[in-house]
């Protein structure tokens, strides 16, 4: 084991930095291994998982809401223009200098990081529904609220679901710089050198690696579950060209 | 620990009641305005070279791809793959190989610009209508004179739009760049991590440097299709 271990080089010495705990860089307190990672992952998800709900509490309905009746356009799809342009290292320093530390405030700004794809996604989702089918919904003599809930949110889900799963990505991947703010997560040996060295901080770009990775391909599994039928029939008949799915982090309707 | 040590720097370096109080300060930012400038155009360099390298990969794999259409599925996968992992893993996972400094910061910044260049390209060019292609082939122009002439033009809009969004993401994630002793004003954003005239002025520039290139690329956009403007 330890043969293998040296022969892998760096990266060996983080794979056991994962498993084994050993000694810190300045000395006197045992670091790494997995109870330590276990914790840092589990406050990781944590603090990701809490900004995530908000996000979807609130987007969700408010990009329902404006899709059906085909306001804000402007406020759903700019939302995304602007979430691009301020980087989340900026954001979360400026909530540290102006806000101070702490969970709350790592999780606001996970927050704010979260709701322009699932805001922008939900909204061109419901507006892409055929209008038709919202008129023979109409037809059949559905309430609005019965046509938002059982005709444009089904046939949104697919859309929805991108973008939670661009914006999980992302919240996952920007949980680590929340020990800036003194919130342990994953990002704790990366910023930390001088206690965990530099297989330290490999060690936990590794696990916040193969972290992100699942949470992209678990929710892509969420999402395929969720489809309606009708929608993966139609994808997947045949003479019809298949449309390319990207995975993309923030996704940009088509301007 | 560490953010004691940075104010007491701060208040040593000038001394004013302002800094002490670590509020926003004019007379602080004009005084020291000087050390951002380098920073600010290390980060600009950091969003240039990987956007070049970037765009040249992904258009070269593109062009190919467009004729070979099975290419499309393994590339956008690994590149996928690539863009899924957070910047500052990534960062950290370079390491071993390319050291630390400007290469690390230069290869993961360029790989999380593969995807979005790469995706706005094939879908540019899948957008060119067949009756502008068969006219031109109606007219004698072979394969490569389509592609160059009719099929590129038309499909500019789409592929400065994927530009335009990799601009502005490689601005934020150059922020990262300092994990990786690239500097830039990541860096300085680190350094004085809880000085609210330091984070104002250095975020500020990264979300002004940010706009300038989003609103450059946009720029090119209109000047290079003419004839949207004409119809519009």
């Amino acid at each position: 084991m330890t043969f293998v271990f040296a022969f892998l080089g760096d990266f060996g010495d983080a794979i056991q930095f994962i498993f084994q705990s050993r000694e810190s860089v300045s000395g006197g307190v045992q670091v790494g291994g997995l109870g330590e990672i276990a914790e840092l992952t589990a406050r990781h998800l944590l603090v990701s998982a809490v900004a995530m709900a908000a996000a979807c509490i609130t987007c969700i309905p408010l990009g329902l809401w404006l899709g059906h009746i085909g306001r804000g356009e402007f406020l759903a799809i700019s939302v995304s223009n602007v979430g691009r342009a301020v980087p989340a290292l900026v954001l979360l320093f400026f909530f540290l200098a102006y806000l101070g530390i702490g969970f709350t405030n790592v999780a606001v700004v996970l927050l704010l990081l979260a709701i322009p794809p699932i805001l922008t996604n939900t909204y061109v989702g419901v507006r892409q529904v055929n209008p038709e089918i919202i008129d023979a919904a109409r037809g059949v003599g559905m309430s609005e609220a019965q046509i938002v809930r059982r005709v444009r949110l089904p046939l949104a889900l697919p859309t929805i679901f991108a973008g939670i799963r661009v914006s999980a990505v992302s919240v996952v991947a920007t949980a680590t710089i929340a020990p800036f703010a003194n919130v342990q997560t994953l990002g704790t040996p990366i910023v930390e050198p001088q206690t965990y060295g530099f297989s330290g901080g490999l060690g936990a770009a590794i696990v916040v690696a193969v972290l992100t990775l699942a949470v992209d391909a678990g929710i892509g599994l969420i999402q395929r579950a969720v489809t309606p039928k009708g929608i993966k029939l139609a994808e997947e008949a045949p003479g019809t060209r298949r449309r390319l799915m990207l995975p993309t982090r923030r996704r940009e309707p088509a301007t | 620990m560490l953010d004691l040590i940075a104010q007491l720097q701060t208040r040593e370096r000038t001394g004013a009641g302002c800094v002490a109080e670590n509020g926003f300060c004019p007379s602080w930012i004009a005084d020291n305005w000087d050390r951002y400038v380098d920073p600010f155009f290390q980060h600009v360099i950091l969003t240039l070279a990987p956007l070049a390298a970037g765009f040249a990969i992904s258009f070269a794999v593109a062009l190919i791809a467009h004729r070979r259409r099975w290419l499309i599925t393994p590339y956008t996968s690994l590149t996928g793959a690539l863009y899924t992992i957070p910047s500052i893993a990534f960062l950290y996972l370079l390491q071993p190989l390319t050291g630390r400094g400007f290469l690390t910061a230069f290869v993961a910044l360029t790989c999380y610009t593969l995807l979005i260049i790469f995706r706005n390209v094939i879908t540019g060019l899948e957008s060119v209508p067949a009756e502008a292609k068969d006219a031109a082939r109606g007219m004698g122009l072979t394969e490569r004179q389509i592609l160059w002439r009719v099929e590129l033009p038309l499909a500019l809009p789409e592929i400065l739009a994927g530009v335009r969004i990799a601009a502005t993401t490689t601005v934020g994630l150059a922020a990262f760049a300092f994990i990786a002793g690239a500097g830039g004003l990541g860096s300085e954003l680190n350094e004085q991590r809880f000085f609210k005239s330091n984070i104002v002025v250095a975020g500020g520039l990264c979300v002004l440097l940010a706009a300038l290139c989003d609103v450059l690329v946009l720029i090119a956009q209109r000047l290079a299709t003419p004839w949207r403007r004409a119809t519009a």
